[in-house]
């Protein structure tokens, strides 16, 4: 009981004497600061959400949006996309890759497809996979930045795929990288019975900031000893400064298609840039109506976890892809905000109306 | 004359909450000097007493950090979230342990930093006290030494206006008459003198040597917490001060009570969601190429793992990601808010009182919201609704009727009771004279008959003093135990003051014995006509009853005086029984109390006296004004009914029209309680049913009222529980009919009946919030009792003052304290703890919904530094500074409108409607964001699972803040920069926090992830779209709400607004 004292004043047991002759007690003013904060009458803007207010609010909402909507659905139509699931078309291939001790026998398979028009402007492709979990948690952090900005690191955060049983290290280590996507994909043009494989670009897909910032390879005089002393992660076929063996700008860790594997997805269901039309000869303004045929090297294992492999062509607008859920979203809510506006003022009026009605 | 005034005491007690552990035999004994009793008298046990140290600051350097890490991690949601942080810490989890020990350290660390000053300030003050110089005397000479190191049985000099360093008993002065005087206005304010004499025996020792060959022993009781009760002598009543610590305490217990009524239920919803992802993680995962397909192995310990264990591991793995949900920030924030809002109300100008120079004080800030949600304000009569500024106005004796001023213009009848009444008027009263000069001040007084200035702790022994010195006898001074009065003819007559019974609350009455120089000894006792007129034997009592009963209902304070002559015999005795009573060591209080009951008794009445108590300004309005805030009140007074029933009609609690009804002593004893209870429950009721209730206009004309009256006595008759065990039942009648009265008066109550009348109302089924107002010592209790206490800074001491949770200058400031700053503080902590839930919501509903996207792994949606920082800098401000500075209307609109006060009456913001509301805003908006966003990414976008979360985490933080931007009606220039500020201030961080490969994180995940993100035209698209959806239905509901069921203080919002726009309309069409 006794801790429970807190306050000074209660502590002052302490009596006061005091000459009756002299004593004259004087009050200390505190006499409060009459500033327009402490008296809590600042200056202020007091709005209310009246009727009158927000009406024109609704109404200009539902206006913008309806307009946007429109837009949106137009630009959102003019996207052109075709996509093609190749999973079980090369059912062989699919088989063979159960079983995992099959993985250095090649594999491919072809998929036929007719453009009845043309495709204009930038055609990109992608691959997309399905009920693939790159946002499991256990793999978006089985990574290494550090080491993939070329540093040396002791310790990483890639388990289960650090090191060889020898302590190797992999280069990339991680389950990201161990898994990254190894179908080749190849398009041809059948132009008279003769196949014109469409010129692709392999750069410029990535972020110019992951691929010149946040990708490094380790410095030395060539990539091969800039990666001695590590090994290729165990699922793939060739090491990582074989990734493109023409281009130098785009092998080891800077290898686009490895970066675009490593910005993981948001869901299981999603789609990465592949490659882009290079816009040449008969290609300038984009694929000509005909027969094309994907050629892919089938490498990728997706039955396994009963997924879904896709190849995609497709060209963008301003809005993106062919999504249309933007458009319509802005459509719909564009109308709820003026169906409100409507309802509000409506309110409104009748209030008024029983309001004069009262008052005659 | 005397200029210097030393006093030698002697150290008896000194701080008592150290004392008393170590041995506790029922008194100690103490060796005056530490001479030790001569060998073998007794057996010598030295005592141990600690030193004169004072310690009241809680921490030293050394143990400030762990016991205060103690202390706050008692507190039952900090060690909630320190064992959280401790799972982040054993097991792996989904998110840095950094995401919960971050906000934890801010909160611990501002309490702390917080608390250290406090404590620093008690230190420094601790030291103040601690080394100041002390006199005392050793080996017979003066010696100078610190405070700290006086020790019990030390004899100390003290001089004049200094101040006495522990408790002391008074052993000589160098006034001859071995007298001192004494304010104990550092114990309970009041200034007034007391006169202390010392111990007899002592009283002859004058200097050093002379004191110090005292050989004394010293037998008195162990020191006690409750200083009331320890008296050695006959010293002062001392304050009781473990009082404000228990009122403390209960505040603490209520506004828990208010504002966390949500927090278990949260708490409960996290372990739901955790379970539940549990479960459907293991069912998702039953089938193998989901638990570990080839591309997402497990490590080797993983796969060895006992399920349960594996199970339970992901359990606590989602109650950490759901925690967020109850934000530790949320703790710092609402006691910043409160801490921070109660400076308004002791700035406030219209609060502070210009004549004392005194502002309102805070001494809890725990119970600010309290203020808005009163329901009952029970009040004190004298020196709260009325000025406790007496003033004698007339005399009876024996039925005439004396008025000063005309008495002074000579028409006196001369006969002996009215002398014998004035010299009982002159003696019976503990007053003391404060003159200016002690020699020249008598001759003075002789000539022009001018007072001098009179001292006492009660007012209306001053008045009376004063009163009488107008009728011709002037009180000159107490010298050596000898009363002079000056009479009529100028001559001084002496009276040897015997005896003084002192007053107390509960007899009411007060007596002196003294002997005249004739040798005569009488008693004069004066006292409330209930104590008195029991006592008369003799003397004109129907007369001096009528006229008494007129002066009350004229709401005049009436004394009735008594006397009777005691034969040398008789005193002998009397005295004898008082000398054993005083000297008791145990129960000296009820002893005392059983001898005055003996002594006080077969008296002659003399006559009557009125003084009046004017009314506090503005007591009226103020009542008016609380009335139609619908808050009952109710009046608790000592005093007689008709004296306070006329109160109340002067300030306008009953109206002219008010039904009064009686439940009073004099009633039961015409019919049986039972009886009078029933009836009056049916008058009540009557009209109950026809009562319509207009919340709007306050109390209509044409609804009756009711007033009700009950005393002290008829209240313990309810309160009594019955034989036959029914106990229950009058109390719930006879809260039935108060609850039916607009009006309450209790009079005649004993302070401890109020406090159970408080307790009564405040634990009935209601459970209404109740107020207690008071000034005195006698409101203390009551003050205790509600749920707030206030007390008037007034003259009676600032003993209520201290003990109260807020303390005013003037009962007006009430109306101001509860309708306006009560109001404003009920607005703003419902809004900043639903505010707080909504925005949580908002931010981990989204997390719980991935989990179904991600495998139920526990993945986190936002970046570690989102989850950090949403609480503690991106949207904590805003909130807070709403908390302080939200004025839904204006200040001057709810003070001209009391019924406003209605709108927020019972908890309307927190109910269970409103909970729902913010809930099922917090859940649609977080299904806003989430799915907006999932399907705005849907084969769009090809950005990865953090530039998912950054967008929703963008839509959360400005959607979140815009509905705090639309609820805020009061925007000034720092609202405008708070609320624009924090988001600036998040895009700012964004950039940085994304702009940079920051060398110490082990990842860099967010990389330029939010540039990327504001260079798609898509996302900016889609962020603007998921914005105004998520305001919409707020929007709407406000919009239609408002239209259809507006609230008062809509309406009055409205018209205002509307008299604002016609005025500018007007203006602007006349130009």
């Amino acid at each position: 009981r006794y801790s429970s004292f807190s306050r000074r004043q209660e502590l002052d047991t302490l009596t006061k004497v005091h000459n009756p002759l002299i004593g004259t007690k004087t009050h200390p003013s505190r006499c409060p600061d009459n500033s327009a904060f402490k008296q809590q009458k600042l200056p202020a803007w007091k709005p209310q959400l009246t009727p009158a207010t927000v009406l024109p609010s609704f109404f200009l909402t539902g206006a913008f949006c309806l307009a946007m909507g429109v837009c949106l659905i137009l630009s959102a139509n003019s996207v052109r996309e075709i996509q093609f699931d190749y999973s079980d078309k090369c059912s062989d291939c699919s088989k063979l890759r159960e079983n995992s001790s099959n993985w250095n026998k090649e594999c491919h398979c072809s998929v036929n497809f007719t453009l009845k028009e043309d495709i204009l402007g930038d055609v990109f492709m992608y691959y997309g996979l399905q009920n693939f979990y790159q946002n499991h948690r256990r793999y978006v952090i089985s990574r290494s930045d550090a080491q993939l900005l070329g540093r040396n690191v002791n310790k990483s955060y890639c388990a289960p795929f650090t090191t060889y049983h020898n302590g190797t290290p992999m280069a990339p280590c991680g389950a990201i990288a161990n898994s990254m996507f190894n179908d080749t994909i190849d398009l041809f043009y059948n132009l008279n019975s003769s196949a014109i494989q469409v010129p692709v670009l392999k750069t410029g897909n990535s972020w110019w900031t992951d691929k010149n910032v946040k990708f490094r390879n380790p410095k030395s005089y060539n990539l091969s000893s800039a990666f001695a002393g590590t090994a290729r992660p165990p699922y793939w076929h060739k090491p990582v400064y074989l990734l493109d063996k023409e281009d130098e700008r785009n092998n080891g860790y800077v290898n686009e298609d490895l970066i675009i594997w490593m910005r993981v997805s948001a869901f299981a269901t999603f789609r990465n840039l592949y490659r882009r039309v290079k816009r040449i000869r008969q290609f300038a303004d984009g694929l000509p109506a005909g027969n094309y045929t994907f050629r892919i090297s089938y490498n990728f294992p997706v039955t396994k976890f009963k997924g879904r492999k896709h190849v995609i062509l497709s060209t963008v607008a301003w809005s993106g892809g062919s999504n249309p859920f933007l458009g319509i979203a802005y459509v719909v809510s564009g109308t709820a905000a003026t169906l409100t506006g409507f309802v509000i003022t409506a309110i409104h009026l009748k209030l008024r109306k029983k309001k004069t009605f009262f008052q005659k | 004359v005397f200029q210097r005034t030393e006093f030698h005491l002697l150290q008896i007690k000194n701080q008592f909450m150290c004392a008393g552990e170590e041995n506790w035999v029922d008194s100690r004994t103490v060796y005056v000097g530490h001479r030790e009793p001569p060998p073998g008298t007794e057996a010598y046990i030295p005592q141990r007493f600690p030193d004169n140290r004072i310690v009241s600051s809680k921490y030293t350097f050394w143990n400030f950090v762990p016991k205060n890490l103690f202390e706050q991690f008692r507190r039952i949601a900090n060690f909630y979230f320190l064992i959280i942080f401790l799972v982040q810490l054993i097991i792996d989890t989904p998110t840095s342990p950094v995401t919960s020990g971050l906000p934890l350290l801010f909160v611990i660390t501002v309490t702390a930093i917080k608390q250290g000053y406090e404590d620093w300030l008690r230190h420094k003050a601790d030291n103040a006290m601690n080394q100041c110089p002390v006199h005392f005397i050793q080996h017979g000479k003066l010696v100078r030494k610190q405070s700290r190191k006086l020790r019990v049985g030390d004899i100390v000099m003290v001089k004049e206006d200094e101040t006495f360093p522990c408790d002391l008993i008074f052993l000589s002065s160098s006034r001859g008459d071995g007298t001192c005087f004494v304010t104990t206005a550092s114990l309970d304010g009041e200034s007034s003198h007391k006169t202390y004499y010392a111990v007899q025996d002592t009283k002859a020792f004058h200097n050093e040597q002379e004191i110090d060959a005292l050989h004394a022993t010293i037998e008195c009781e162990q020191p006690q917490p409750d200083l009331y009760n320890y008296c050695f002598t006959k010293k002062s009543h001392n304050t009781n001060c473990l009082i404000p610590g228990v009122a403390i305490y209960t505040g603490m217990e209520t506004k828990m009570a208010l504002n966390y009524q949500a927090k278990s239920q949260k708490r409960s919803a996290v372990e739901n969601k955790a379970l539940i992802n549990t479960v459907l993680k293991y069912v998702w995962q039953s089938e193998p190429f989901r638990d570990e397909p080839w591309y997402n192995q497990k490590t080797e310990p993983e796969r060895k793992r006992n399920l349960f264990l594996r199970a339970f591991t992901d359990f606590l793995a989602f109650m950490v990601l759901f925690n967020y949900i109850i934000p530790v920030s949320m703790y710092v924030t609402v006691e910043m808010q409160k801490f921070l809002g109660s400076y308004f109300l002791t700035w406030d100008e219209e609060m502070f009182d210009e004549d004392t120079g005194e502002g309102p004080l805070v001494n809890t800030s725990d119970l600010n919201e309290e203020l808005g949600q009163i329901e009952y304000v029970f009040t004190d009569k004298t020196g709260t609704l009325t000025e406790n500024n007496m003033e004698f106005v007339e005399c009876c004796i024996e039925g005439h009727v004396y008025v000063p001023h005309v008495i002074c213009n000579g028409q006196i009848l001369h006969d002996c009771t009215e002398d014998l009444f004035f010299r009982a008027l002159c003696l019976c009263h503990t007053v003391q004279v404060k003159d200016d000069d002690s020699v020249d001040g008598l001759k003075k007084n002789q000539l022009s008959r001018r007072s001098c200035i009179y001292i006492s702790s009660s007012p209306d022994e001053v008045a009376l003093v004063e009163g009488i010195q107008r009728l011709g006898y002037t009180y000159l001074r107490l010298k050596d135990n000898f009363m002079e009065i000056l009479n009529r003819e100028n001559n001084i007559e002496k009276f040897e003051l015997l005896e003084v019974l002192s007053f107390d609350s509960v007899r009411r009455r007060m007596s002196v014995i003294v002997r005249s120089s004739t040798g005569d000894i009488f008693l004069f006792c004066k006292g409330a006509d209930s104590s008195i007129f029991p006592r008369v034997k003799e003397g004109k009592i129907d007369q001096i009853r009528s006229r008494v009963e007129r002066n009350a209902v004229e709401g005049l304070r009436t004394l009735c005086v008594a006397y009777k002559k005691l034969t040398a015999e008789e005193y002998s005795n009397a005295q004898k029984l008082l000398q054993n009573a005083k000297l008791a060591l145990q129960d000296r209080e009820k002893k005392l109390a059983e001898v005055y009951e003996k002594i006080e008794r077969d008296f002659i009445l003399l006559g009557a006296t009125a003084v009046e108590d004017r009314l506090q300004e503005k007591a009226a309005d103020t009542i008016e004004a609380l009335q139609k805030a619908g808050i009952k009140v109710w009046v608790l007074t000592g005093d007689k009914m008709e004296t306070a029933a006329a109160t109340c009609y002067a300030c306008k609690l009953f109206r002219r029209n008010t039904q009064i009804l009686e439940l009073t002593t004099k009633k039961i004893e015409e019919q049986s309680l039972h009886d009078v209870l029933f009836d009056l429950s049916k008058t009540v009721l009557r009209h109950n049913g026809s009562l319509t209730r207009d919340t709007f206009s306050g109390l209509s004309t044409d609804m009756q009222d009711y007033g009700l009256i009950i005393d002290g006595a008829a209240l313990s008759l309810i309160m009594k529980p019955r034989q036959d065990g029914s106990s229950g039942n009058y109390r719930e009648l006879f809260l039935e009919i108060c609850r039916n009265c607009s009006a309450v008066l209790c009079c005649r109550m004993a302070p401890l009946q109020k406090a159970q009348i408080v307790k009564l109302i405040k634990l009935s089924k209601e459970h209404p919030i109740t107020l207690a107002i008071g000034d005195g010592a006698n409101d203390v209790s009551m003050i205790l009792e509600a749920h707030v206490g206030i007390g008037i800074i007034g003259k009676e001491g600032r003993q209520a003052a201290r003990n109260s949770d807020y303390a005013i200058p003037k009962f007006k400031h009430l109306k101001k304290m509860l309708l306006v700053h009560g109001h404003f503080y009920y607005v703003r902590i419902s809004e900043l703890v639903q505010y707080f839930f909504y925005k949580n919501v908002c931010f981990i509903f989204p997390q719980f919904l991935y989990q179904f996207f991600c495998g139920f792994s526990q993945q986190t949606l936002y970046d570690t530094a989102y989850l950090t920082l949403y609480n503690i800098s991106f949207t904590s401000l805003p909130i807070l500074l709403y908390g302080l500075m939200e004025q839904h209307v204006s200040a001057d609109t709810l003070k001209r409108e009391p019924s406003l006060y209605r709108d927020v009456a019972k908890n309307a913001l927190l109910r269970w409607r409103a909970f729902i509301y913010w809930t099922f805003l917090g859940v649609f908006d977080a299904v806003v964001f989430f799915f907006g966003a999932y399907f705005l990414f849907d084969n769009t976008i090809m950005f990865g699972n953090w530039t998912f979360g950054t967008l929703v985490f963008t839509v959360l933080v400005f959607t979140v803040t815009l509905k705090l931007a639309l609820d805020t009606h009061y925007w000034t220039w720092i609202n405008h920069f708070m609320i624009w500020g924090s988001l600036v201030f998040y895009i700012i961080f964004s950039l940085l926090w994304g702009g940079i490969i920051w060398p110490f994180l082990n990842y860099q995940r967010m990389y330029y992830v939010f540039m990327q993100m504001l260079s798609s035209g898509p996302a900016w698209l889609g962020i603007i779209l998921l914005i105004t959806v998520s305001l919409l239905p707020d929007v709407l509901k406000k919009v239609l709400c408002r239209q259809l069921w507006p609230t008062a203080t809509e309406r009055i919002q409205v018209k205002y607004f509307f008299i604002v726009v016609s005025f500018f309309v007007s203006e602007v069409s006349n130009n």
